[in-house]
């Protein structure tokens, strides 16, 4: 080892406090050398010690009947029947792709696909979840822009040339990630019960193998990178950046599928942030083995590399395999087939070291144990944001804010008589948080493997599994401005809307997976909204049942001292057991009953409404607006309903309502589909409130049903026994969405007009700049 | 009858043709490994959709040097069936067993969506069981499928009856905008000047079945099966 003074500067390069210098020393007895010292930087990240989450993230619940292997894995998996499990995970990419959007976004598809397939799963959908800032904001638009279209580019790119069908996810707009956008990607993969693979190092004198791509001096630090806020100088780390190859990683996937039906496998982890560090301390600390590398032996793409730059090197596509002592041949031979290094690089050792040898020297001698369990978990410091979530902006950032937006109160509305409300209604059918995002989801290929049964676009998307009459239902959720107002009744919604989102395909809520998209947790008001968020989170799993089984955090979202507004997004995953049974939200026939279960009040302080109508900035809103009051109880009772129908083959459809109220919901539902026409609506909403809450408000627990005549019967005693309100809202049929208030009729829009509006929006807004993107 | 559909590194779609042919043709059918040669034991091979070799250079650029192309060249010269969809319809163009070639798509975006294509012949083992003029929805996801040629193969490929799917609207027309990529003269697919050999860029192999949305594909694949167990019956 090198004894080389370790200075504070040299500590700060790598993100490490004086104070856990101390213990690092403490931990190993002695001075660690440089090498050991970017190995303690990088174990002990904030991406991935968890150290200010942890303690937090014990309060999820994480167990259930279904439950296969919970957190700690690459991947959670939960039963699905017949045999089946399914590998889930959802993970953020956000740093790398506001840095280089393409190259980002790829490899963020990359990392999770390699998640699933570790598991032994072959992956069967992805999809993701992403926000910018808002498309005509006049500082950052067209930046904004350009990094929409440069991460869906490199979503598609990767996805597509590996062969899974990306069905979907969601995208939202709001400025607060103008200079942090989120990208979230997910993915699933089926496993025979039987044949789940760990990412243990077991057996001692068992031998490693490097699997994949060569080794380069790409992507170090990324980790590191990942665990700090960003400043004027970030694009100067574009090379902490990898370049991601699909082709690789499809090979990848297909060795190493071949490499555990061989039964030669004993271990397998995905080499993601920290590459072979975390892979190989990770393994040993599942086993609780030592482990030992040669690092002559790693396959390396530049020469001249040090210990230390392939210890903490990135480069994608790339595994590490312990395999079963004498077998190493046949895992050999199958990645030989495949076009792939696959090298003996060390073996599983007695005791608990992680020892790293180059050329014949020890560089490193590490317990195993002070870079996994012994890493520093900090319980920061809270304090309530004092008028909700702005809290998650500097005061700086909130000066310079304040001079873009508008002061104080927006112009009042003119009364009632006066609103014109199917300019309303086009006005938010078109605005960009609720358009179609058919101009994205298009460049996916969302249909190879064909078992997609419901396309992108559906409150959730359904993918088959072939073998059984069985289907799963998935999606993403997530809302930054309740979370903002109120991270604990914000959290509760999410996990409620997702919940909903799922039993509108006709699914039953199964698990979720979690990605934490905070600012600095050394914030403390940044800190108090996440252990809000981790309660309201596990009050609602615990409510429908769905515990947590994987998931990322993803702390420091800020650029330049401004933080992003508390976004957890949550991917929820349901079940169908009979695949013939899935609905949809599209109104079938003319002259079917349309109802509402559940009931509207009067939540439009933080809507689309009030964003686009009233043209309240998100500050605006988080500051004077109130979260809706979520009622788990109730929020079961409007799903059981609506699930009890849909298995019983009385629902023609069903769709969640959410942005825009019900006004847009009820407009969603009359567009048309593939081997569906449009078809109009004629309803009249009753109630108390004001007409505009009527119309737009954002209430939770609502579902929109239509059915046949013969079906009212039933329906009504399936509502009155789950103790769900069901009120009659009208009929579908003709070409006009007819909405009316107590008689008097408000809205009355032809549909092929809203629908347009509705498709072209999107791609109209980023036209111009995408054949400008298209030509660098 | 038997079929095989081949497998380079980075096909993505090997497992949907075979999933096609096993379940809805009901017939026995192997993938065939990019470096195998022998093809004597199958009747028709497919050509699947995908990324073969990842396509960074050009879409199929590569493949056609794969050692098994040249044994479908002979396979396809001795009147075999051979079928390319998608990336195998680049293949087949970069291999010469099909004039032209596919570029980047009019809006240089990778496009995935059901579109409509026309039957315009049924003159071929492919589309005997289909009706001219008929139109069939299938799904379309490909970043290069933006047929071009000169207008000596253009002219000849409409002479000889050649073009065997267009492009259309829901009604049967050709229009600019029911041309998802700028494909010259709404080409979708083409057949060569044997007959036997057949490339498009939509996927039928996706469309076998209304609980994915569609059925319509189904048709090329009867009508394969058809042609073949009338060869059978006669050898």
């Amino acid at each position: 080892m090198n004894p080389e003074a370790i200075t504070s500067e040299i500590l700060s390069t790598h993100n490490l406090t004086e104070e856990e210098f101390a213990r690092i020393k403490e931990l190993l007895g002695r001075e660690p050398g440089l090498t050991e010292l970017g190995i303690f930087s990088v174990m002990w990240s904030e991406h991935c010690s968890y150290k200010s989450s942890r303690i937090h993230l014990k309060r999820l619940p994480t167990t259930g009947e279904r439950v296969i292997v919970p957190p700690g894995e690459n991947a959670g998996v939960v039963d699905v029947g017949d045999g089946w499990c399914a590998a889930f995970k959802v993970e953020s990419h956000n740093h790398p792709s506001f840095i280089e959007p393409f190259q980002g976004a790829a490899t963020g598809v990359g990392g999770i696909l390699r998640d699933v397939f570790t598991m032994g799963a072959r992956p069967l959908a992805s999809m993701n979840s992403l926000r910018f800032g808002s498309l005509d904001q006049q500082q950052h638009g067209r930046r904004n822009r350009s990094l929409l279209a440069g991460v869906v580019a490199g979503l598609a790119h990767y996805g597509n040339a590996f062969g899974v069908p990306t069905i979907g996810g969601e995208v939202a707009f709001d400025d607060a990630y103008a200079l942090n956008p989120l990208v979230n990607a997910f993915a699933l993969g089926l496993v025979r019960r039987d044949q789940i693979f760990f990412g243990k190092a077991t057996g001692v004198g068992n031998p490693v193998l490097y699997v994949g791509a060569k080794t380069g001096r790409d992507g170090i630090h990324g980790a590191t990178m990942a665990s700090a806020e960003f400043d004027e100088e970030a694009m100067e780390k574009r090379p902490t950046v990898q370049v991601g190859d699909p082709f690789l990683e499809k090979l990848l996937l297909e060795a190493c599928l071949e490499a555990m039906r061989s039964g030669a496998v004993a271990g397998i982890q995905d080499m993601g942030a920290a590459g072979l560090t975390s892979s190989s301390c990770e393994m040993a600390a599942r086993a609780g083995t030592g482990i030992e590398l040669d690092l002559s032996l790693v396959p390396q793409r530049e020469t001249g590399m040090t210990a230390y730059e392939m210890l903490l090197s990135e480069s994608q596509e790339r595994m590490l395999i312990v395999a079963h002592k004498g077998r190493e041949r046949e895992v050999i031979d199958i990645f030989r087939k495949w076009d792939l290094d696959a090298v003996v690089i060390g073996h599983v050792r007695e005791g608990s070291n992680m020892v790293v040898v180059h050329n014949g020297e020890t560089v490193a001698d590490i317990p195993v144990a002070a870079l996994t369990d012994e890493a520093p978990r900090y319980e920061r410091e809270m304090k309530a944001g004092s008028a909700g979530g702005s809290s998650a902006l500097s005061v700086r950032a909130r000066t310079i804010e304040r001079a873009s937006t508008l002061a104080g109160e927006p112009p009042a509305l003119p009364a009632d008589a006066a609103l014109d409300y199917n300019d309303f209604l086009l006005r938010l059918i078109s605005s960009p948080n609720i358009a179609s995002k058919e101009w994205v989801y298009c460049q996916y290929d969302h249909m190879v493997r064909t078992n997609t049964v419901v396309l992108p676009g559906a409150d959730a998307a359904v993918v088959r599994i072939k073998e059984t009459r069985r289907a799963l239902a998935m999606c993403l959720d997530g809302n930054g401005r309740y979370c903002a107002a109120n991270p604990r009744e914000g959290a509760k919604l999410i996990v409620a809307e997702a919940a909903r989102n799922v039993v509108c395909v006709g699914a039953r809520p199964l698990a979720i997976t979690n990605c934490l998209n905070f600012a600095s947790p050394e914030r403390p008001e940044v800190m108090w909204s996440f252990s809000e968020v981790i309660d309201g989170m596990a009050e609602a799993c615990l409510a429908f049942n769905t515990p947590v089984v994987s998931g990322n955090v993803s702390f420091y979202n800020e650029t330049e001292g401004r933080g992003i507004l508390p976004t957890p997004v949550i991917g929820m995953v349901g079940l169908l057991e009979d695949v013939r049974r899935v609905i949809q939200h599209g109104f079938k026939r003319a002259g079917d009953h349309i109802a509402l279960l559940g009931t509207t009040a009067d939540d439009l302080s933080i809507s689309e409404y009030a964003a686009t109508i009233e043209g309240r900035t998100t500050d605006e809103m988080i500051q004077g607006g109130r979260v809706p009051v979520v009622d788990l109880e109730r929020e079961r009772a409007v799903q059981e309903a609506t699930l009890r129908a849909a298995e019983s083959g009385l629902l023609h459809s069903a769709h969640d309502c959410s942005d825009g109220g019900i006004a847009v919901a009820l407009a969603e539902c009359c567009f048309s589909s593939l081997n569906r026409s449009a078809i109009g609506a004629e309803v009249d909403l009753g109630g108390t409130i004001e007409i505009p809450a009527r119309l737009f408000s954002e209430s939770p627990s609502r579902i929109i049903l239509s059915f046949d005549e013969a079906a009212l019967g039933q329906i009504e005693e399936i509502a009155a026994r789950a103790n769900c309100p069901l009120t009659m809202l009208g009929r579908t049929g003709g070409n006009q969405l007819s909405i009316k208030v107590d008689d008097e009729e408000v809205i009355n829009i032809s549909v092929t007009e809203l629908e347009a509006a509705w498709r072209t929006s999107l791609a109209t807004k980023l036209r111009a700049d995408v054949l400008v993107a298209g030509a660098e | 009858m038997k079929f095989g559909v081949i497998v380079f590194p980075g096909s993505n779609c090997d497992h949907d043709a075979y999933h096609v042919i096993s379940k809805h043709v009901g017939q026995p059918v192997d993938f065939i490994w990019h470096r195998d040669t022998d093809l004597s034991s199958y009747d028709a091979v497919i050509i699947p959709g995908g990324f073969s070799y990842g396509d960074y250079l050009r879409a199929g650029a590569l493949a056609r040097f794969s050692p098994v192309m040249n044994s479908v060249k002979d396979f396809a010269a001795r009147g075999r069936l051979v079928l390319g969809i998608c990336n195998g319809f680049q293949i087949l163009c970069e291999a010469g067993l099909l004039p032209g070639a596919l570029i980047r798509n009019r809006d240089l975006h990778f496009i995935c969506e059901h579109i409509n294509i026309r039957v315009e012949t049924t003159e071929t083992a492919f589309t005997n069981r289909l009706r001219a003029g008929s139109v069939l929805s299938l799904p379309i996801a490909h970043a290069e499928g933006n047929y071009v040629c000169d207008d000596k193969t253009l002219e000849e490929l409409q002479r000889e009856d050649r073009i065997i799917f267009r492009y259309c609207d829901a009604g049967g027309e050709t229009t600019g905008e029911a041309n998802p990529n700028g494909s010259r003269d709404s080409i979708a697919g083409i057949c060569n000047s044997a007959r036997n050999v057949l490339g498009l860029m939509p996927h039928p192999e996706r469309a076998c079945e209304d609980l994915l949305g569609s059925a319509d594909g189904s048709g090329v694949f009867s009508s394969l099966a058809d042609t073949l167990a009338a060869q059978v019956s006669v050898y």
